[in-house]
């Protein structure tokens, strides 16, 4: 039993990680794999795939809106499968899947995680589901040996974080701030209260996201977490200049990187 | 099957929870809390009561039809009046509730979704009461079809956000608030208007609306001398006919019927019918009926009720619907505006859109059951907000084609 994305935190932790997220599906599934590998390419080390959904509460504009190009396209879910494994053909890096819970309760929480599994992907990032509501999906994850990433908030008791933190496997997703995706000209200064909370529950591999677009914020947030995650700006790049323009600013990210 | 009304949240049988991001969760503790220890305190209870009788204008009254009644196979009928709430629907007790318990946290700014523009108007109201600042979310769609009620917001102070994304209807305003709400969550009270949503929403939200059936069924036994057999409402959210079936839970012989918006058809795909077609899965923080394609995408729902035009429900409906205890049939757009009509003139009541989906319902079962039956139905609203939609749809605007 052993988890990639541990691998890669353990390995690389010294100068900090960069975990990138692309909506699988956007503009279209192919080239949302280029991209995917784009990133790896400039120095993207864990990437995190997001399944386009109707109703994502917890994205901004601009992830709403790719994600509504991507269903819009046609995007099933059963092109996740060979998607990750077209990704994991091309490149080393670890490949998370992050999506809300419903696709995933119909298509059947165990027999996703199996096809998960069995296309190389590392396991789920789930935004909307919490530890307390997540029996299942942990007896799928353990099962098939996938990671599972959970949340925790700047508004999260002691005691959620300490859940999120022993119930997590791969890292903790550490919310920067109260709202949802989008790129921010200052990544709060709560984000820096979360991880240190998180460190005293006993988190070792944090991840910090939302709002970061800047080589400059990313290497503030690894003074103190040991990943940052960069979403909404990689995807305004793509739709804007393809996965030329997203790789060239994962390379100005990267170098963010101590 | 015999102490269904003392089920609480977070859970009805399989359905429920909470599926939100984790930064609501604090949020969502602090009001069960809050909740649970105002459900205790007197006090609560009394500040309540009284703006009940001195604002809402509660008790609301019962009035039998039997004009009305003469279409539905001579059943005896009688209407629970939440139309004479003040703001013209039940959507007020909810909101009244929601907004004492907003001041007792502290929250200073409420946010809404609403479709039909009555769960809104209710807040704005509230807030205006309150002296809080309100913001309400509304489907652009539903801005149009309900701009009457857009009017009476900004009125009453209250900033109304169209909403773009999605099928730009009640779905996508809960999207949006649920997105303000995660911002924003310091100072600002989400007052949910139906029972769907996260615990406590689906619990706390039947609550406050129990009132209506504890009276209606006081009403009933006392103008009758017995319990109604068929206790009948229109499903949107589901929080008026949860409202008034709440009561009669335990008593046995009472059938309780939800109706839902068919739309054009439920063998078309524009219909708002969850429980008759929808199935299992997770929308709005819990798990419900719902409707959805194969890979679990909420599908767009239809109603000319605005108020009915959300593809999903409240989990205590899907937990009565599994048990057997209640039975939920769809009603098409063009049998709810017949019943609309009907209503008018045999008794001098224009119902809402809504409301009018749960009198088409009380026609069939009338006529299904004959004239021994007794009926009990819920007329959640009055139908002034609707005046621009009939007058289309029956073409007796002047001016119009
Ligand atoms: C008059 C009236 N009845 C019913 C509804 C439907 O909501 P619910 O199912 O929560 O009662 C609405 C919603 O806007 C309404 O305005």
């Amino acid at each position: 039993m052993s988890s990639q994305v541990n691998a890669v935190f353990e390995e690389r932790r010294e100068h900090g990680l960069l975990i990138g997220y692309l909506p699988l599906g956007f503009p279209t599934v192919d080239a949302s794999v280029d991209a995917a590998v784009a990133l790896v390419e400039n120095g993207v080390d864990i990437l995190e795939m997001g399944l386009p959904y109707s109703d994502p509460v917890m994205d901004g504009l601009v992830i709403q809106r790719a994600t509504n190009t991507a269903l819009e396209a046609g995007f099933r879910l059963s092109q996740t499968f060979d998607a990750v494994a077209a990704i994991r053909a091309r490149v080393d890096a670890p490949v998370l899947v992050m999506t809300y819970f419903n696709p995933i309760l119909q298509y059947g929480v165990d027999a996703f995680a199996r096809d998960l599994a069995a296309s190389g992907g590392a396991g789920l990032i789930t935004p909307d589901l919490i530890p307390d509501e997540a029996k299942e999906w942990l007896g799928a994850a353990e099962a098939h040996d996938l990671d599972h990433v959970f949340l925790a908030a700047p508004s999260s008791s002691e005691t959620r974080l300490s859940s999120a933190t022993t119930n997590s496997r791969g890292f903790v997703y550490a919310v920067s701030t109260m709202g949802i995706t989008g790129a921010r000209n200052d990544v709060d200064s709560a984000a820096r209260g979360v991880v240190s909370r998180l460190r005293d529950s006993g988190a070792r591999n944090i991840g910090v996201g939302l709002g970061i677009s800047t080589p400059e914020q990313v290497t503030e947030v690894l003074e103190y977490g040991d990943a940052a995650i960069v979403g909404s700006a990689l995807v305004s790049a793509l739709a804007d200049g393809g996965a030329q323009a997203a790789g060239a600013l994962a390379s100005q990210l990267s170098a963010g990187k101590h | 099957m015999t102490n269904l009304r003392a089920q609480t949240g977070p859970y009805f049988g399989d359905f429920g929870g909470r599926y939100v991001p984790e930064s609501l969760i604090a949020a969502l503790d602090e009001l069960t809390e809050a909740y649970e220890l105002a459900k205790i305190d007197p006090t609560f209870g009394e500040e309540l009561a009284h703006l009940h009788a001195t604002y809402t204008g509660r008790p609301s009254i019962i009035t039998e039809v039997p004009r009305f009644a003469q279409h539905a196979g001579g059943a005896r009928i009688i209407l629970k009046r939440e139309d004479l709430n003040h703001t013209g629907s039940h959507k007020i007790n909810n909101v009244l509730g929601q907004a004492l318990l907003a001041r007792r946290i502290g929250k200073t700014r409420l946010i809404a979704e609403t479709g039909a523009g009555q769960h809104g108007v209710a807040t704005a109201t509230a807030a205006a009461l309150f002296g809080m600042e309100c913001i309400v979310y509304m489907g652009e769609v539903d801005t149009q079809r309900q701009a009457l009620n857009v009017a009476r917001m900004r009125l009453l102070g209250a900033e109304v956000v169209p909403v773009t994304t999605g099928s730009r209807t009640l779905k996508d305003a809960i999207n949006e608030a649920l997105r303000d709400w995660v911002a924003n969550v310091d100072n600002t009270h989400y007052l949910l208007g139906t029972v769907a949503g996260p615990h406590p929403f689906p619990q706390m939200v039947r609550d406050f609306h129990k009132i209506i059936g504890e009276e209606a069924r006081e009403q009933v036994l006392a103008l009758t001398g017995g319990l109604p057999d068929a206790v009948i409402a229109c499903v949107g959210g589901g929080s008026n006919a949860i409202g008034i079936f709440h009561a009669f839970l335990d008593d046995a012989g009472v059938d309780l019927i939800g109706c839902e918006a068919a739309g054009r058809g439920i063998d078309t795909l524009e219909h708002a019918a969850t429980l008759t077609r929808g199935r299992p899965g997770v929308l709005h923080g819990a798990r419900s009926y719902m409707l959805q394609d194969a890979d679990g995408q909420t599908m767009e729902s239809h109603s000319i009720s605005a108020g009915l035009d959300y593809p999903g429900v409240g989990p205590e409906h899907s937990w009565l619907k599994d048990l057997g205890r209640a039975s939920y049939r769809p009603i098409t757009d063009a049998d709810a505006m017949s019943a609309l009509r009907l209503l008018s003139q045999t008794e001098g009541i224009i119902p809402a859109i809504e409301t009018a989906h749960g009198l088409a319902g009380a026609l069939e079962v009338g006529r299904e059951r004959g004239p021994n039956a007794t009926l009990l139905i819920n007329l959640s609203g009055r139908g002034d907000k609707d005046m621009q939609t009939a007058g289309e749809y029956f073409g007796i605007l002047d001016g119009a084609s």
